[in-house]
């Protein structure tokens, strides 16, 4: 599989989750599990474009997928985004939930890059966050999305991003 | 998938059939229907141009389920034939009237959506059989929609829903009625005392106080922790006179 532009292959165990195969194979442990069964949203990445829930997906069903964690977000250095209007919002406090906003935040522009705040909502409500009270994350969305170019091409450091 | 993850289910084998491509599509059927085979994402039957022109109350049931990251992997097969009590498709599709195309190494049958759904989490199919298409007869004239329900987070499991379908007259009586409940029992809960006393009657807003009134005395819905029996009695009738009044403004305005 791909993910983030670079491309791995594993022989791994039918039974693991997806989730559990980026954390604990590939080390990329930006990918949050929080509830285990599709409910929280913390473990939120985007396969072959679209998001889905890590967590209810077993590695194996990726073989050959191209996969975008949070980790292909920002560009060296430089925050996407999304990331930037999030800090500069305050949009996380414990930030653990947060990948899975940013994932679904990504998704969701991409498809509606000029949202009304009601559509944000709607958009976020798949992912819980018990730190913010959730006013900041969709101010922080309004933000990223008010910002000029397309959304899923900014600073996605993963050259097929462009193809999601 | 969750219910592997929180230990409820402990299969020895899984099929992963997602690579079946043969079984996603969405297509015209005869006389106006669906088609829809049954690993097609509830995502693209939310998005298809197709299902919004042909069948409504369908389209209008897609972003109900769970959330739009949940419909980007869930099916349209996976959701009947998982058959949750508190699901909207099973509801939809018994008062849609669909048949179920199953196929085993025995040959294909197509069973109901009436019969299809058994009870909590069982359904008609047989340990060798796989549900493969689904297939929606024609809307016809006259016919109006909704779907409403109540859930904790938009999203959320519905702790109670009700879709509900009426054909009208030229003189706006009703000829027929549908109406199927959803997390109020253990499969889709249709109420016939409420449905004949719509039938034959232009229903004014006293009759459809009655008909709340006789929902909320013929449903027999558990308690959980999401919601009282009683609650669950008392808003499923209320949001019924809510989705019949929908439903007959739409089959009024449907017949300008």
């Amino acid at each position: 599989m791909t993910v983030n532009g670079k491309s791995y292959e594993r022989l791994v165990e039918a039974r693991m989750m997806l989730a559990d195969f980026l954390r604990g194979e590939l080390d990329l442990t930006g990918t949050h599990l929080g509830c285990e069964h599709g409910v929280c949203g913390a473990c939120t990445i985007l396969l072959n474009g679209e998001a889905v829930r890590s967590c209810l997906l077993l590695a194996v069903q990726a073989d050959g997928a191209e996969l975008l964690t949070v980790e292909g977000l920002a560009q060296g250095n430089e925050l996407h985004p999304l990331q930037k209007a999030f800090h500069e919002r305050h949009a996380l406090q414990c930030g653990f939930c947060t990948p899975g906003f940013l994932m679904t935040a990504f998704a969701f522009l991409k498809e509606t890059p000029n949202p009304t705040e009601a559509q944000v909502r709607e958009a976020i409500s798949g992912n819980l966050c018990r730190c913010t009270g959730y006013l900041p994350i969709v101010q922080a969305i309004l933000q990223a999305a008010s910002e000029p170019g397309e959304i899923s091409s900014k600073s996605v450091s993963t050259p097929p991003a462009r193809r999601l | 998938m969750p219910l592997m993850n929180l230990r409820l289910a402990r299969p020895k084998v899984i099929i992963d059939i997602n690579r079946l491509s043969k079984l996603s599509s969405i297509s015209a059927g005869p006389n106006g229907g669906l088609v829809i085979g049954a690993l097609t994402r509830q995502r693209a039957i939310e998005r298809s141009a197709t299902v919004k022109e042909r069948n409504p109350l369908l389209a209008a049931a897609m972003p109900l389920i769970a959330h739009f990251q949940i419909r980007n992997r869930g099916t349209i097969g996976g959701s009947l034939a998982h058959a949750d009590p508190a699901a909207e498709l099973p509801a939809v599709s018994v008062i849609l009237g669909a048949e179920f195309v199953l196929q085993s190494a025995r040959g294909e049958r197509v069973v109901r959506a009436e019969d299809f759904f058994v009870d909590i989490m069982t359904t008609a199919i047989k340990p060798d059989e796989l549900l493969t298409e689904i297939r929606i007869p024609g809307w016809r004239p006259g016919l109006g929609w909704a779907i409403d329900e109540v859930s904790r987070r938009r999203g959320d499991f519905a702790m109670v829903g009700v879709a509900a379908l009426v054909q009208i007259d030229a003189n706006e009586s009703c000829q027929e009625a549908r109406i199927a409940l959803f997390g109020v029992g253990a499969k889709p809960v249709r109420v016939p005392r409420a449905e004949g006393m719509l039938r034959g009657k232009a229903p004014d807003q006293k009759t459809l106080l009655e008909i709340a009134k006789s929902v909320s005395d013929e449903l027999d819905p558990d308690s959980d922790v999401h919601a009282s029996a009683e609650y669950r009695k008392e808003v499923g009738g209320v949001l019924t006179r809510r989705a019949l009044e929908k439903a007959l403004l739409r089959a009024r305005e449907g017949k300008k």
